[in-house]
């Protein structure tokens, strides 16, 4: 099994899963972040693959990628780094990015690359799922890395059904209809959806993600599914402290208010 | 065995539709967040239904015809003909109201959006053409309309802004990337990720997710079906020899050549921008400069670098400056079955000029593209060359009476 469910399967509640971008604030700052989440006791980290145009994403997530690929992060570097990280951390580094990055780097390419640095798991959210199926689902399962696909409020049940059965990590819940950053509190509308879904039976364990930015909205999320996604507001965060000290405080502000 | 095809084996073979995935060759299909998963599919499982319904038909050609001004002529410039030592003719979508071809695709996807009952418009724009055909029909249709338009084409295509505002359109500038249509259309991407159940997003090129490139296609087709019969008419004639457009998206080429994309006899020539050259630097030649990849939620030819990075293009045309190409065009000029040769900025400059000066005809600096590559493409004496001129001259005026002083300038 991949690192990935079983940090999940393991954990089974509260699971708490922390986004950052690759090479933002600092292009060298991958592995101490990452010991700095560890440390904090966050279950999943999630790195993002700095990209030109992130078609997700809201402005947080942006800016850090322009400042990353400012900063010169790039494929090679960023799996240097990755493998620094993964020698002095033992939770599981989940790469996300644009399916045009692996195409152009090559995708065999790039898993082996991956697989070297100790990656453990892959989001890909504008690949298709017939794609994946298809032509590398057999190569995820033989390198042991976990495929996360997305569903929103707007996936058919039959949707949700086969992402949950196609992901191999986690199901990718995104919150609400929106790209990345959003801040307001959880409506009744998300928390119904919240609800269906947790009641369907879906083959793969589910992590919320996309508006998570306080204990408040990780409370909520947890309470119906197996823990969360935090993004844009660990981003702010690292931007005005990025030492492991500041990391466990914004961890701590999310685990427990 | 019957004579007569179905519409599914003749499509098997023909050029003009992509497969039910939406790929044309290898190029295509839908490559978007979840997000967006519902609305495309929504608009993949209604798109031709819609457009073959006799009731869709009649309502769209007749504002074609009514609203619009079509057909538009066919007209043949005699002493550039002399010039290029062929005959030229000139397919005058600039006379279209709003002048230029865009109308034709926004008036047809108006409609689509009214049938599946959408409230609020989105586009995004770069000459600001596209914006202004979307910000009029949601004028005539009463639907709310916001224009993403980057910040620099905002700069240099001032007065299609002020068109935009003046038909009620909100213009929300794009400030991230180059400022420019791509920056724009990620923008509109991501307010209709945010709108998704309210709003329809009016795509103004042969671009993004499957269905777009074809229903936009096949909603700017009236151009050459009208090239068609109008040079029969004219010269009796069966077909031009070469059919030439300027390609930024590459939705009036799509238009111009549809009807002729499975006749071999006819040449299908791309004119794209070279901007200050094709090795400046400062380009938008997609073809020579691009390779494959997805762009704007499909796969095609794009600029980019080995990280899969897309690299900022530039155009003096802000029509042009994009650093994608539709997924049939990707799959015509793979295939051979399309030629593409680039103008600089310098290069169409002048062919805004000549026609200007030669035909009494000022047009779109985009357009002057097409025409700035006649003298290259081979044409002879006595054959027929059909140039799209896709949209006239007013907007870029500034840009005409000012090149002087800002062509050293890059954004
Ligand atoms: C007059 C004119 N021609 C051509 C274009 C390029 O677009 P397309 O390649 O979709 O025809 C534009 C785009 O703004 C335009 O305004």
């Amino acid at each position: 099994m991949n690192k990935v469910r079983a940090k999940i399967n393991e954990k089974q509640q509260r699971v708490l899963n922390v986004y950052f971008t690759a090479g933002h604030p600092t292009l060298d700052g991958i592995p101490n972040i990452a010991e700095g989440l560890q440390e904090a006791g966050v279950d999943l980290i999630e790195l993002g693959m700095p990209y030109s145009d992130p078609l997700a994403d809201g402005l947080t997530i942006q800016k850090s990628s322009e400042v990353a690929l400012k900063n010169g992060m790039n494929l090679k570097h960023l799996f240097d780094q990755v493998k620094q990280a993964t020698s002095s951390i033992e939770i599981p580094i989940i790469l996300m990015g644009y399916y045009n990055q692996l195409i152009q780097f090559g995708m065999d390419r790039f898993l082996d690359m991956a697989t070297t640095a100790g990656v453990s798991g892959l989001i890909i959210p504008d690949l298709p799922m017939f794609e994946y199926e298809a032509k590398f689902q057999k190569t995820f399962e033989d390198r042991n890395l976990g495929m996360s696909f997305l569903i929103s409020p707007m996936t058919s049940d039959e949707r949700i059904m086969q992402a949950g059965k196609l992901s191999s990590g986690f199901l990718y819940m995104v919150s609400q209809s929106s790209i990345t950053g959003k801040t307001q509190d959880i409506s009744q509308e998300q928390l119904a959806y919240f609800d269906k879904v947790n009641n369907m039976g879906v083959e793969a364990p589910r992590l919320i993600g996309f508006g998570i930015h306080n204990n408040e909205t990780f409370e909520t999320a947890c309470k119906y599914s197996n823990g969360a996604i935090v993004g844009s507001s660990f981003i702010r965060a690292l931007e005005k402290d990025a030492s492991k000290a500041g990391i466990k405080t914004f961890v701590s502000s999310i685990l427990n208010g | 065995m019957s004579e007569v095809k179905t519409r599914v084996e003749s499509d098997l073979i023909s050029l003009k539709h992509p497969d039910e995935r939406g790929y044309y060759g290898e190029f295509g299909g839908a490559y978007i967040p979840e997000m967006l998963f519902a609305n495309v599919e929504q608009l993949r499982l209604i798109y031709q239904e819609v457009i073959d319904d006799p009731a869709f038909q009649a309502e769209y050609k007749s504002l074609l015809r009514d609203f619009v001004g079509r057909p538009s002529p066919l007209y043949l410039a005699k002493r550039l003909s002399e010039i290029y030592g062929t005959n030229v003719w000139l397919k005058r979508e600039d006379l279209n109201h709003t002048g230029a071809h865009k109308i034709n695709n926004t008036v047809g996807q108006i409609l689509i959006a009214k049938r599946l009952g959408k409230k609020r418009i989105i586009a995004e724009t770069g000459a600001g053409q596209h914006g202004v055909a979307t910000a009029t029909v949601c004028a005539l249709m009463g639907l709310e309309c916001f224009v993403y338009m980057g910040a620099v084409d905002i700069e240099r295509q001032a007065p299609n802004v002020a068109r935009m505002n003046m038909l009620g359109a909100t213009v929300i500038p794009a400030e991230s990337g180059s400022k420019t249509l791509k920056d724009a259309t990620n923008e509109a991407i991501r307010d209709w990720i945010n709108n998704a159940e309210t709003t329809h997003y009016i795509i103004g090129s042969a671009i993004g997710p499957h269905p777009y490139p074809d229903m936009v296609t096949q909603l700017q087709a009236i151009v050459s079906e009208e090239i068609s019969y109008q040079l029969t008419e004219q010269t009796g004639k069966e077909h031009p020899d070469y059919v030439v457009a300027c390609v930024g998206g590459g939705s009036n080429a799509a238009g111009a050549f549809y009807h002729f994309l499975d006749d071999k006899r006819v040449k299908l020539i791309l004119a794209e921008a070279a901007g200050k050259g094709i090795d400046s630097g400062h380009s938008a030649a997609t073809s020579i400069l691009g390779s494959k990849g997805i762009i704007h939620g499909c796969m095609t030819l794009l600029m980019q670098d080995p990280d899969g990075q897309i690299i900022e293009p530039y155009s003096l045309s802000a029509g042009l400056d994009y650093p994608g190409i539709g997924p049939l065009h990707a799959n015509l000029i793979t295939s051979g079955r399309a030629k593409v040769y680039a103008a600089t900025d310098d290069e169409a400059m002048q062919a805004v000029f000549e026609l200007s000066k030669v035909e009494g005809i000022i047009p779109a600096l985009e357009t002057a593209h097409a025409l700035a590559i006649l003298s290259r493409i081979g044409a002879t004496k006595d054959e027929h060359v059909v140039v799209c001129l896709s949209g006239r001259g007013d907007k870029d005026l500034n840009t005409y009476m000012n090149y002087e002083n800002i062509k050293d300038q890059v954004h």
